[in-house]
Order: C-alpha cells, then structure tokens, then sequence
C-alpha cells in the first residue's frame, strides 16, 4: 500500500504541514518526556479521532514507561508498536467462495462513499477477469440508481435494477437469480444509506441479507461497512450496529485523501474485532488500495 | 411531501426537538459531576483545585462529543474563571452548578442563532450558495432550503453546479420535481457511458442560471455545488470562481453531525475561501453528539443556521443552541429545567435563599412565602411550565382551566388574607373562609380547596428540602398525583374523603410544626 494511499497521505500533508503535523516530529531525540511532551502526544493523538480513551490508554502507559527519559526512537518505537498491535493482525483479503458466486454486502451510514466503494470493487474485480452484478437496492434516495447505473457503464458490469421505491430485498433477489443463471463470479450489493438508530432501516438490512443467503448458500461472504475517514466517535456506534445487523466482516475507510486520519478504527477493532479491509483515496475508479495498517499507523507519524 | 415508501419511525413525533441521546457508551454527565464534587456541598466557594476533577469529567465529555481538543481546552479555561469564585450552595448539587456552568457557555458560543436567507436585490434573486465535502448533504439541504424558503412564499430556483458526482444533476432535478421547484441544469453532451463530455463548466452554468432566475421572476436561487476536498487546489479554486463571478449573498458550509476532530480543519479552509456565512448541520437524526457545531463556531466564528433532521425534504430546522448544548453534554431536557430552577435562585439573594430554605425544612413555608415564589416563578416563563416547575402546582390547578387564570385567582384569594392568615392559615375558620371569597371574588369552597392543597404542597416541599436538586427535577416531572412518589410524606390524596380534622387536633398539629 506504499503507493497512492502514501503518496496522497504525504502530498495532503505538506500543503498544510503546521496545522497537521503528525506525531513525528515530536520524537526528534531531544528533549525529555516531560509534561509537555505528553501533552502534545495526547494532542496529537486527539486530532487523530482516537478518542479520549486509547489516547489517555498510551499516554499513561508513555508516563509510566518514558518519564523524563529521551524522547527518542525507543519511545517512537513503542507507541508505533501499540498502535499497531492494536490494528490487530486479521487477514484483510476478501473471502471467496468456494463455488457459485460471491456475494459482497456493502452497508453505511448515508454519504459514507457505498456506491463509490461498490464502483471500485467492481472495476477491481472486472479488471481481473471476472464477472461482475452490481444489485441497486438503494431504491430510496433520489438517482441512487443512476449514479450506480453510470458506475456500471463506465465499468462494462451487469447492474439489477429496479423502480424507484421497490422493495430493496427483492432487487437483492432478483440479483441473485441474474447472476445464478449468467454465471456470474461476484455480486456486490449497494445499499441506501441509514444511521444505525433507524430500527427499521436497520430491520431492512437484515432482510436483505437474509434474502441473500437464501439464494445463494453462504452469502453474503463479504458484509462491508463503508466508513467515512471524518467521522469522529460516532463511528463506533456506527461499527457496532451496522457490524451486528449484517454480520460483518470488514471495513472500508473511504476518504482518507483529506486530511482526516480515521483514527476511530483502534476503537472499533478493540470493541468490534473488525478489521479494515480496504480504504479510499478518491472519487475515480482507481482510488481504492488494501489496508495496509504498518502504512496507517506510519501515516499518523508522518 | 411526494417521497414515500419509507418507515421514519418514530423520528417524525420529534421534529421540534432534538432526539434525546441517550447516554449508552458515555456515563451520565450529571452523575460524574455529581461524584467529582460531592463533598463541597453547602460549603464556601469553588475554586480552581476543587473543581479540577470536575472539569476532567466535562473535557471528557466534549472530547467523546468530537468538539476538537483546542476547543475543549479553551472552553474549559474559560468555564473554571467562571466558576470558580463562585459560593457553593446548600439546595443544588454543585455537580449541577459547575454542569449549569457549562451549559450556558456552551449556549452562549454558539448562538445566537439568524435564520433568515437573504432578500432579493432590487436587480436580481438573493443567491444562496452551498459547499462543503463530499456525502455531507448539500444537494439534500439545497432541496430543503427550497421546499422552506417556498414555503415562506418566495419564489426559489434550484441550480445544478455539481458535474464531478455522477447522476448529481438528475438528484437534483428529481428533488426539485418532489417540491414542485424549478431547477437549471445542463447535461451537456453524455456518451454512452453517461459520462458528461462536454458543455459549460460549473462557474459557467451559475452564471446562466442566474439570467434565467431573474427571468423567469424568481427572487432565489441556491446552487448546489460539488462536494471537494478543502486541501484540493482547483476544486477550491472553482469555487472561489463562483464566488468571484455570481457573487453569492450568503455561503453556507454544510458539514454532517458525525464529523470528528477534522471538522475544523475543513471549515477554516472553506472560511478562508470564501468567507462562510452560515453552516447547516445534517444527519443530526443519529445518535451522534455533534460536538463539530461547537468546534466550527468557535474556531470561525461563523453560526450553525439549521440542522438537518432527515433525508426528506422537509426535515430542516432552525438551529437552537440550547438543544445543541443538550446533546453535547449527552443529557435529556431536564437541563432546561434546571436553567430555571436556578435562574429563579439567582433571583434571589443569598440570605433569602437561606432563609427559605430553612423554612421549606421546617415546614413553616407559609402562604406569605408561596406568594413570593409565585410572583418569582411568574416572571420566569409561561405558566404551564411554572405548574410544572413547582411541587403540587397542577393539583392546584382545576382541570380545563386556563393555568394563567388559575395563577390569578390563587394570587386573588392569597391577596385577600391578612398578613396573619397568610402566615399562619390554619387560623383560617369559615367566616375567614367567607371573608376570602368576598374579597377575591371567588367561592368559599374555592378558598378552602387552595387552602388543603397548600397543606399538601408543604408537605412535599419539605420532604423535597432534603433531596438534590436534581431529584426535585425527577420527581416533579414524573409526578402526577401527589401521593404516588413520596412515600415519606403525611399526603392526603384530593380524592380522599379521609376523616375532618377537629378544631382540637389541628391546634395539636401546629403545635408539632412549631417545635
Ligand atoms: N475524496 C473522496 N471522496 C469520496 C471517496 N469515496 C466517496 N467519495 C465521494 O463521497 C460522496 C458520496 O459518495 P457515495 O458513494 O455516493 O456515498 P454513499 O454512501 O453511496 O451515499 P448515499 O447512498 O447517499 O448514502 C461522493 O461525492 C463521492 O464521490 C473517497 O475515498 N475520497
Ligand atoms: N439521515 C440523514 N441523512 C441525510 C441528511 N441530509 C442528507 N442525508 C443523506 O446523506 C447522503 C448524502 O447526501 P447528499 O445530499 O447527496 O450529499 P452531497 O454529496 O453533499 O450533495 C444522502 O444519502 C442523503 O439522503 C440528514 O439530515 N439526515
Ligand atoms: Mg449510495
Ligand atoms: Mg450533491
């Protein structure tokens, strides 16, 4: 992942160096652990969207471990070991299935990037050869299908389409069927976007995915939760419900080309075990890598 | 609205306030407090080491609230010189001081509150122009400010200035088809894939749409623009383009309630752009805290306008800084109650806070004092939340009645005692009873029911001296019949037909409350 994402990270952040510093430079070698260096630590851990508790986590553990010592590398090196550890080891490719086609349910708060996400995914998938149906099960939003419809185009994909206001669970039906009988490889789902306290949006979810596995045995084998890197503390919410209601097995981080470092993920792996799977970097097509958490947590350094 | 097909659940019955988040993941505010600062009840002052651990609790609360760390920091000194200097009172916790404390700061930052959209010039529509990141709401938002401003009877228009998003212009044209709204786009020329190839730029159409509006009579027109990255070179660059060329009457930065720390970075960018004028906060229908409205206020200066309730186009509301400050701290409206208990304290002096609530204690609150409270609390608010705000006022007051007409014939009847009666109205025999009514124009009945009443009313005044104030709050907003939630107190139910105290026994009576 050492490539666009890092590129854009770095280009991103000599625009605006002053204001974002990473956490870098506070581990010059000189100077001491002292009360200002642990305030400034703990700043820059909050700018992250940590969250007061991981930040206030390793700044105590920095405390006990560091005081007046050398802000050096040892001290670089733990906090970067922490957080990475707390990143956790999953394995971030794509579950398969073994047979028939893969089913990826992709699930969000509303503007998180879904439908962009799915369009990536897509032109992944259909760049390596394989055979790809987008399912347009926002029937809610005004041209949700469209722009999916656009997407689909642009990439050469089937898409399942249906009217306006038509039960979502049926379009996820029909594409099931489509793709059964095309022989299609993988099925990506877009979903209208809901905050997680909408029961019965939530209740929605639930239908489709249960329509899903009805069709084809084992789906969804991907339940995604599109993430916007912006988002602060809500974001914890958002994994805990969404990952319930769809059994979820991963995150994507959209937009990490701002400046928002989407740090809300060590909450989320340490309360919810999901592991982010990929992240986006912009609003064409290619903009997607795989996680690459040595490179995110190199990032808040940098 | 024209949209349907979609359950709103229950979002609908609460379009006037602010869903009540409930504290599930951060501990009640109220209760930390409440710990942090127990043993300076009713002694001497705050003071900048007592409520240090307090002011921990609250900086904890802003930060899972997302209000940037600078913020939170600021906000906090600021708070403690308020604070501190301050005498600790005996009848409120002072958790709920230091919490009131930062309630009316937070109030204060971020209001006030202006919602008007601009009037049209004498040559041509008021233009509203929309910004902010990608997935925030603006297109949403620009239907919703069209559908209010419609409304208001102006005559709106909607411009498609977002060309990056795909099928952004056709959301917008099927947004203003809901509402019955005009909307200018451009296609331009599409290939098969849809991909727009050609035609005029965003600055361009704005411009276009403009001549069109002032054609066509409209006095408005909100353009809806593409969502960019703030630290994007010539996404920013264009829209400074709009801003140079249409020259906009009011720029509005839209930035959803899940945004975190990086809130500020974003607004002060998109400030320094193109001078915002007011920011529309959306998808406050979550359970998010939303604590990017005080951070954006605080670091541009600019006001929070409305907020966005849900996707329909008839969610907008007007910002309140005081639902805003609500959510933050994550408590339910019972703030607003303790705004006013402690408002009518402040009414108040010291002395006679002390004195009153010596009496309250002893149970020697007398009618001369109830109509004290009454003037105080009259000049608090409209009388139905004055009924609510004082125990056993609603059994005070006869059902169907006008609650301002109530207040004045209790005023009436307490007017026409004497000194004496008032203070002591066990003293009151039915010739006084007589005398009353004649006096105040009402019934000899009437003065004889307020006067049990009272009696009640003491009594859970009394047993009330003795709890926190915000266990006042709890149990008069959920009390309805007296008698259900003070088990402690001597309360005789109005419906009890119980036996009529003699003359003798109620000598014996007074004579207990005297000791
Ligand atoms: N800069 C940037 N923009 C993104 C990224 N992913 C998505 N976007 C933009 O964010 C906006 C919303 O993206 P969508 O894909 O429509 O989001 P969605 O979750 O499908 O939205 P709804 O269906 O309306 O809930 C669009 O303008 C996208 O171009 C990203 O990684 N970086
Ligand atoms: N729940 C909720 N969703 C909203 C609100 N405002 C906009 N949305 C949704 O957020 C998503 C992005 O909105 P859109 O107007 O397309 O954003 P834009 O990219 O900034 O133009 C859409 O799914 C909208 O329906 C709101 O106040 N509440
Ligand atoms: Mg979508
Ligand atoms: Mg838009």
């Amino acid at each position: 992942m050492l490539g666009a994402l890092w590129r854009k990270l770095k280009a991103g952040l000599a625009r605006t160096r002053d204001l974002f510093a990473g956490i870098a430079g506070l581990f010059t070698g000189k100077g001491r652990v002292d009360e200002n260096f642990i305030k400034e630590l703990e700043r820059r851990l909050l700018a992250a969207d940590l969250g007061a508790g991981p930040t206030a986590e390793l700044v105590d553990q920095v405390k006990r471990d560091f005081r007046d010592r050398e802000a050096g590398e040892d001290l670089k090196s733990m906090v970067r070991e922490k957080l990475r550890q707390m990143l956790g080891d999953d394995d971030r490719s794509l579950r398969i299935a073994a047979s028939g086609p893969t089913v990826i349910l992709v699930a969000g708060v509303n503007g998180s990037g879904k439908t962009t996400t799915i369009a990536k995914l897509a032109s992944l998938f259909h760049r390596n050869g394989k055979k790809v149906v987008v399912a347009a099960c926002d029937t809610f939003r005004a041209a949700a299908v469209e722009q999916l419809g656009i997407w689909a185009d642009r990439i050469g994909c089937d898409i399942v389409r249906a009217q306006h206001g038509t039960d979502p669970a049926s379009v996820a039906h029909d594409a099931c069927e489509k793709a059964k009988a095309r022989g299609a490889d993988i099925v990506i789902v877009d979903t209208a976007g809901r905050l997680h306290t909408q029961t019965h949006l939530m209740k929605e979810l639930e239908k489709i995915q249960r329509v899903l596995g009805k069709q084809i045995p084992g789906a969804p084998h991907e339940a995604l939760m599109v993430l916007d890197a912006t988002n602060g503390q809500n974001a914890i919410a958002q994994a805990e419900q969404f990952g319930k209601v769809i059994g979820g097995t991963g995150i994507v981080l959209t937009k990490l080309d701002g400046t928002a470092k989407g740090g809300a993920i060590f909450s989320i792996k340490a309360r919810t075990g999901l592991p982010v799977k990929y992240v986006g970097v912009g609003e064409t097509i290619e903009d997607l890598e795989p996680f690459d958490a040595d490179a995110f947590v190199a990032a808040l350094f940098d | 609205m024209i949209c349907s097909g979609r359950y709103e659940g229950s979002r609908g019955a609460l379009r006037l306030s602010l869903p009540f988040v409930p504290g599930t993941m951060f501990e009640s505010l109220q209760q930390t407090l409440g710990e942090a600062l127990k043993r300076l009840r009713g002694r001497g002052r705050l003071t900048e080491a007592n409520i240090r651990d307090a002011m921990q609790d609250v900086r904890r609360a802003l930060l899972d609230a997302d209000v940037h760390h600078q913020v939170v920091e600021t906000f906090l000194t600021r708070v403690t010189e308020k604070s501190v200097g301050q005498t600790v009172l005996r009848s409120i916790d002072p958790g709920e001081q230091i919490l009131k404390c930062v309630y009316d700061e937070l109030v204060a930052l971020m209001g006030p509150v202006d919602t008007a959209l601009p009037a049209a010039r004498k040559d041509r529509p008021a233009i509203v122009m929309l910004c902010g990141l990608q997935g925030q709401g603006k297109t949403t938002t620009a239907g919703k400010l069209a559908l209010t401003a419609k409304q208001a009877g102006r005559k709106p228009m909607l411009v498609a200035a977002d060309l990056q998003r795909p099928a952004a212009m056709e959301q917008l044209r099927l947004l203003g088809e809901q509402i019955d709204v005009p909307v200018y786009l451009e296609l331009g020329q599409i290939d098969a894939s849809g991909n727009r190839i050609g035609g005029p730029g965003a600055v361009e159409i704005c411009k276009t749409a403009l001549a069109r509006a002032r054609d066509r009579g409209c006095d408005l027109i909100i353009l809806d623009t593409a969502g960019r990255l703030h630290v994007a070179e010539m996404p920013m660059e264009e829209l400074r383009q709009i801003d140079r060329v249409v020259g906009p009457d009011h720029v509005y930065l839209v930035c959803d309630a899940l945004t975190g720390q990086d809130a500020v970075n974003s607004a002060q960018a998109f400030n320094e752009a193109l001078e915002l004028n007011g920011v529309i906060l959306t998808k406050m229908d979550g359970d998010a805290r939303g604590g990017a409205a005080l951070s954006i206020k605080e670091v541009t200066r600019v006001p929070i306008k409305f907020l966005g309730m849900g996707e329909k186009l008839d969610r907008l509301e007007e910002f309140r800084p005081e639902g805003m400050a609500q959510r933050i701290l994550g408590q339910g409206d019972i703030l607003s109650l303790i705004d006013k208990v402690s408002r009518v304290q402040s009414e108040i002096s010291d002395e006679e806070r002390e004195k009153q609530q010596k009496k309250l204690e002893e149970g020697s609150f007398n009618l001369n004092d109830f109509r004290k409270q009454l003037d105080m609390l009259k000049k608090m608010g409209p009388a139905k939340d004055l009924i609510n705000s004082m125990p056993g006022m609603s059994q005070l007051m006869p059902a169907g009645q006008d609650p301002e007409q109530s207040i004045r014939r209790i005023q009436g009847i307490i007017d026409s005692m004497t000194r004496r009666e008032r203070a002591d109205p066990d003293e009151i025999d039915y010739d006084r009873r007589l005398r009353i009514a004649r006096g105040s124009g009402t019934r000899a009945e009437e003065v004889k029911q307020l006067l049990t009443q009272f009696e009640m009313m003491r009594n859970v005044m009394r047993a009330m001296a003795k709890m926190s104030m915000l266990e006042r709050i709890k149990m008069m907003s959920g009390m309805s019949k007296m008698g259900a939630f003070m088990p402690g107190a001597k309360i005789v139910s109005k419906g009890d037909t119980g036996h009529r105290k003699s003359p003798r026994e109620r000598a014996e009576d007074r004579k207990k409350k005297k000791r």
